[in-house]
């Protein structure tokens, strides 16, 4: 073909080019706020479990802390602490921390602690245990998580936070003891960091741009 | 073309040239994302919407398309109708968005798309190639909602769990008919197993139509045939 085919070819796909970016743009400026929205009411609707009906009047996602490793926290990926405040104070905390040495990988827990330090609730974010055994950590798989809810350290003491085969004070699950007793642990040491460091987690101002 | 005939083209897709039971393409969103109705039918839609406006789309420029850059072309169309599908799922129905996951952006690799952009939409006019769009589209959500109802109905013995991802509002179980299904239908096998019974089943009303036609023939007329 002539160079005058080749420069009107190019022209041609430029122009298709142009309308299709700008049919992209268009749709991407309708749709923005609405995804933006969609995505902050996930991010809050997945924490409300862990916070047990709690009366807070501040934003969650704004007020996100994230703690890259290393971190005093359980696990060596980032930490992420999201507080929770009502007219002005301290309501929980809640914690997304990761325990090392589940049977089959490390396990992405979601904690929250009111602000006297009392567990709110636990939920499991991510794991790969086994199926049938290690995966009834899940809520909705069996009510084995529901048992720390109301404890705090204390209540029992640190040495009762532990499973019943270790004298602890906690239920484990059959089968999956060395499970129940990573998330156990997360848990105790995600507390015991919140009793020494409450003032400051709150104090902090941190929106996360830094993760 | 008249409105018969533009009818005649979407059942065409419908049945006789059904993308993904005929032609079989587009297998890999297919068998993926079948494991309930739901995600069936949210794939089937969004689907449906890219190939209806991407076949108007190249059939109105087809005039200026010339073959050398055609595949660049309907590359750039598609790609741009996927990209504004997405948006809209993500924007309205974000928890379906999240259930499909890649599967949305992956319409553009849909053989089916592109297979009727070069076969139908370019030789055609817009009427008719919206009607191929909607018939071929339609065709292939069928397909999506049929097996992904199978397999729900079968691997979970239930029906329309997690409806309210179209609908919006609390979580929706479903219609659960005992507590656990046949599990190998919810599996990647099951997808496989489920595709055979489905051209299987067509292959088979195809033969059953053929054969009380020419019932219906005088004698000589069908040994004509």
């Amino acid at each position: 073909m002539n160079d005058q085919t080749v420069v009107k070819t190019g022209m041609i796909l430029a122009l298709i080019a142009a309308i299709c970016t700008t049919l992209v743009a268009g749709t991407f400026q309708v749709t923005k706020h609405r995804i933006a929205a969609n995505e902050k009411a996930l991010l809050e609707q997945s924490l409300q479990p862990a916070l047990a009906g709690l009366f807070y009047d501040s934003g969650i996602s704004e007020s996100r802390l994230v703690l890259k490793a290393p971190h005093e926290l359980p696990g060596n990926d980032a930490a992420i602490i999201y507080r929770v405040f009502g007219e002005g104070k301290p309501v929980a905390a809640l914690f997304a921390v990761t325990a090392r040495d589940g049977f089959s990988g490390p396990i992405r827990i979601l904690l929250g602690v009111d602000s006297s330090g009392v567990v709110t609730g636990v939920r499991i974010l991510k794991h790969r245990e086994t199926p049938g055994l290690g995966d009834k950590i899940e809520s909705a798989r069996s009510d084995w998580v529901f048992q720390f809810d109301g404890h705090a350290i204390g209540n029992p003491v640190v040495t009762g936070w532990a499973i019943n085969d270790d004298g602890g004070e906690f239920d484990q699950l059959t089968g999956a003891s060395v499970t129940s007793r990573a998330v156990i642990n997360a848990i105790r040491d995600t507390l015991l960091y919140f009793e020494t460091n409450r003032d400051e987690i709150f104090a902090l101002s941190g929106t996360g741009e830094d993760e | 073309m008249t409105s018969g005939g533009l009818i005649e083209r979407m059942q065409t897709g419908l049945w006789a040239e059904n993308p993904g039971l005929v032609q079989l393409l587009g297998l890999c969103p297919l068998l993926a994302v079948t494991t309930t109705f739901v995600n069936g039918f949210g794939l089937g839609i969004a689907t449906l919407l890219v190939l209806t406006c991407s076949n108007a789309l190249v059939s109105a420029t087809r005039r200026w398309i010339r073959q050398e850059i055609r595949i660049p072309i309907y590359v750039l169309i598609i790609a741009s109708l996927v990209t504004c599908i997405e948006l809209i799922f993500k924007a309205w129905f974000p928890t379906l968005d999240r259930s499909l996951g890649i599967f949305i952006p992956l319409i553009v690799t849909n053989c089916a798309i592109v297979a009727r952009a070069e076969v139908f939409a370019s030789r055609n006019p817009i009427g008719a190639s919206i009607a191929d769009g909607i018939g071929m589209g339609a065709g292939f959500a069928m397909l999506l909602m049929t097996i992904g109802a199978f397999r729900e109905l079968v691997g979970q013995a239930s029906i329309f769990s997690r409806l309210d991802m179209l609908t919006g509002g609390e979580p929706f179980a479903g219609f659960s008919f005992a507590d656990s299904g046949f599990l190998l239908a919810i599996l990647p096998p099951g997808a496989f197993f489920s595709l055979a019974l489905a051209v299987a089943l067509k292959n088979h009303i195809d033969h059953k139509r053929r054969i009380s036609r020419n019932a219906g023939m005088p004698r000589r007329l069908r040994r004509a045939r």
